[in-house]
């Protein structure tokens, strides 16, 4: 089984973005790096897989982006990864999800895989395409936003997530990729052996054009913050005076509050 | 302009958000045209091409594809816009790859004749144009008003080939258990609460307040409350009068589950998470600090 993890490289969400010179991204400028949530949950149930596999299972770890991008590629072999691929594109970042797609799917043809797995949406352009038109190209079968995986015989058995806490039941064989929600799984935190021994493992690294990249299909521009409610109100300050503010508001603004005592 | 709208139907009705593609439709004034698979109990009408296939094979999404393309053939339309749904992001890419077109996901605006996403998990705006003459959407549920429809479609019938590559077991449903659309006051825990010892001032507010407990997902996720309190877009839709979102940043999914509630008090240090956009009152604080001050001030009101 030769099993091919895709993971990004995003920024914590927790931090501030501004626009860069161009307006039609963020300058990275002070934010701080880690691996897409979403992907997290793909390479723990590539490295799952191959676990109970056993020693025929592979797992490469293939991520697209500049030199940074190579410590969320020893993550994911911390994690349990057997090999590292790294696309060396300094342009990335502001790629739109039909180039990205253009080079995963380039990379991985002829490598002969037979599972792919990857996050559902990154969470900074958030557009759930890649590992579908990554399908497509290669000709897998796809299923999006798996929240349970079972490999039994030679097919798996997967959930897949629709509104309202509903869930469909599918089967499916190799070859297909799998695009990953949260719930799947919990991802492991690497041990100390595993970080020293992801340290060695072989990293192969890869031009944008050997890989085929495309021409883009969209542009992007105005990036800017949310625009706020226009009437919200922002308070700050120490707990028990805060206390007194929203207390004041709650009985003013809503009819939750019934006189005399909160219901 | 031509649009070619493609409506979802699930427990033989049309979607809320197939609603709302009407109201995109009326926002960009294109001559608009409709597919749509399924058993619907009412077809919309409205003056325009309605391009209809039976019921079944409804997760078969090859034959979704397959059926979206037949009616693209014979509309030829600039721009084909689903809802983003578990049916529309799963569907659009593969249309999208098909035509050899842009895509743009969750678009919650017009601007300049450019589509407005959101981006950082819901924190900020870009602005998307596609470079391709057609181009794929898929509209973020609840960024346009439902429009009224009127007028008779001329209905077309369309087929197209089943794919056996992914069979369908069936649906599980959600267990029935707290029904979070009745509540009158919803205080919903996130993962800026801390840690699920933290919950229990947030049930101190609910015992304060009245009403339930709510959560966001990845709350739900980690395992720190039921799945069956899950607010959003995965979980329940509610319209409470009062909605207190503590610690909760405001994912979309989130976002598209409670944003129709009467009051919104959000408990958050960050006062860029995009809860913000939705909040009528935030209090920027931890909520290990608010919560306690704010449950003591209502228990002596009494």
């Amino acid at each position: 089984m030769n099993i091919l993890v895709c993971i990004k490289q995003v920024p914590d969400m927790a931090g501030t973005f501004a626009p860069n010179t161009a307006g039609s991204w963020f300058d990275e400028t002070g934010l701080a790096w880690r691996m897409n949530e979403y992907d997290a949950f793909a390479v723990e149930e590539a490295v799952q897989l191959k676990d109970k596999l056993g020693s025929d299972a592979r797992v490469t770890a293939l991520s697209i982006g500049p030199a940074r991008v190579v410590e969320t590629i020893r993550k994911a072999l911390s994690m349990g990864g057997d090999e590292g691929a790294h696309i060396d594109d300094d342009e990335a970042p502001e790629r739109d999800p039909w180039q990205i797609a253009s080079m995963i799917a380039g990379f991985a043809a002829g490598r002969g895989f037979d599972l792919i797995f990857t996050g559902m949406q990154s969470e900074d352009r958030g557009s759930a395409q890649v590992g579908l038109l990554v399908a497509e190209r290669l000709g897998f079968a796809c299923v999006t936003g798996i929240t349970a995986f079972e490999w039994r015989n030679g097919s798996m058995t997967v959930d897949r997530e629709l509104e309202g806490g509903r869930l469909c039941r599918l089967r499916l064989k190799p070859p297909a990729l799998l695009t990953c929600q949260p719930g799947l799984n919990t991802p492991r935190y690497p041990t100390l052996p595993n970080i020293m021994k992801s340290k060695r493992a072989a990293l192969t690294v890869l031009s944008p054009d050997s890989v085929g990249l495309e021409s883009p299909r969209v542009s992007s521009e105005h990036f800017r913050p949310h625009e706020r409610n226009a009437t919200g109100v922002i308070l700050e300050g120490d707990a028990e005076t805060l206390a007194s503010q929203v207390l004041e508001i709650l009985e003013s603004r809503t009819c939750v509050l019934g006189k005399g005592g909160a219901r | 302009m031509k649009l070619l709208l493609v409506g979802e139907v699930r427990d033989g009705r049309l979607t809320a958000e197939t609603a709302e593609l009407f109201g995109f439709a009326a926002r960009l004034k294109a001559e608009t045209s409709m597919v749509l698979a399924g058993d619907a109990e009412a077809l919309p009408a409205f003056g325009g091409r309605l391009y209809r296939a039976d019921g079944g094979h409804e997760f078969d999404a090859t034959y979704q594809k397959r059926l979206v393309l037949a009616a693209i053939e014979r509309e030829q339309p600039d721009v084909v816009a689903l809802p983003h749904s578990s049916y529309g992001w799963d569907v659009a890419p593969r249309v999208a790859f098909a035509m050899n077109a842009a895509q743009v996901s969750g678009v919650t605006g017009i601007e300049d004749g450019g589509y407005v996403v959101e981006s950082c998990n819901g924190k900020m705006l870009r602005t998307i144009r596609p470079l391709t003459s057609r181009a794929v959407l898929t509209i973020q549920p609840g960024a346009f008003a439902a429009a009224p429809m009127a007028g008779s479609s001329e209905v077309i019938a369309i087929e197209a080939e089943p794919d056996a590559a992914i069979e369908f077991l069936g649906c599980i449903e959600p267990e029935p258990g707290v029904d979070l659309a009745r509540a009158g006051v919803i205080v919903s825990a996130g993962r800026g609460v801390g840690g699920a010892e933290q919950l229990e001032l947030v049930r101190a507010l609910v015992d304060a307040l009245g009403g339930e407990v709510g959560a966001s997902r990845p709350v739900v996720d980690a395992g720190w409350l039921e799945r069956v309190r899950q607010v959003g877009s995965s979980g329940q839709s509610v319209s409470p009068s009062l909605y207190v979102a503590c610690g909760i940043s405001g994912a979309i999914q989130h976002l598209a589950g409670m944003k129709n509630s009467g009051f919104v008090l959000a408990i958050n240090t960050d006062r860029d998470a995009p809860i913000a956009s939705v909040a009528d009152l935030l209090v920027v604080a931890d909520v290990a600090e608010f919560l306690p001050a704010l449950t003591a001030k209502l228990k002596s009101r009494r």
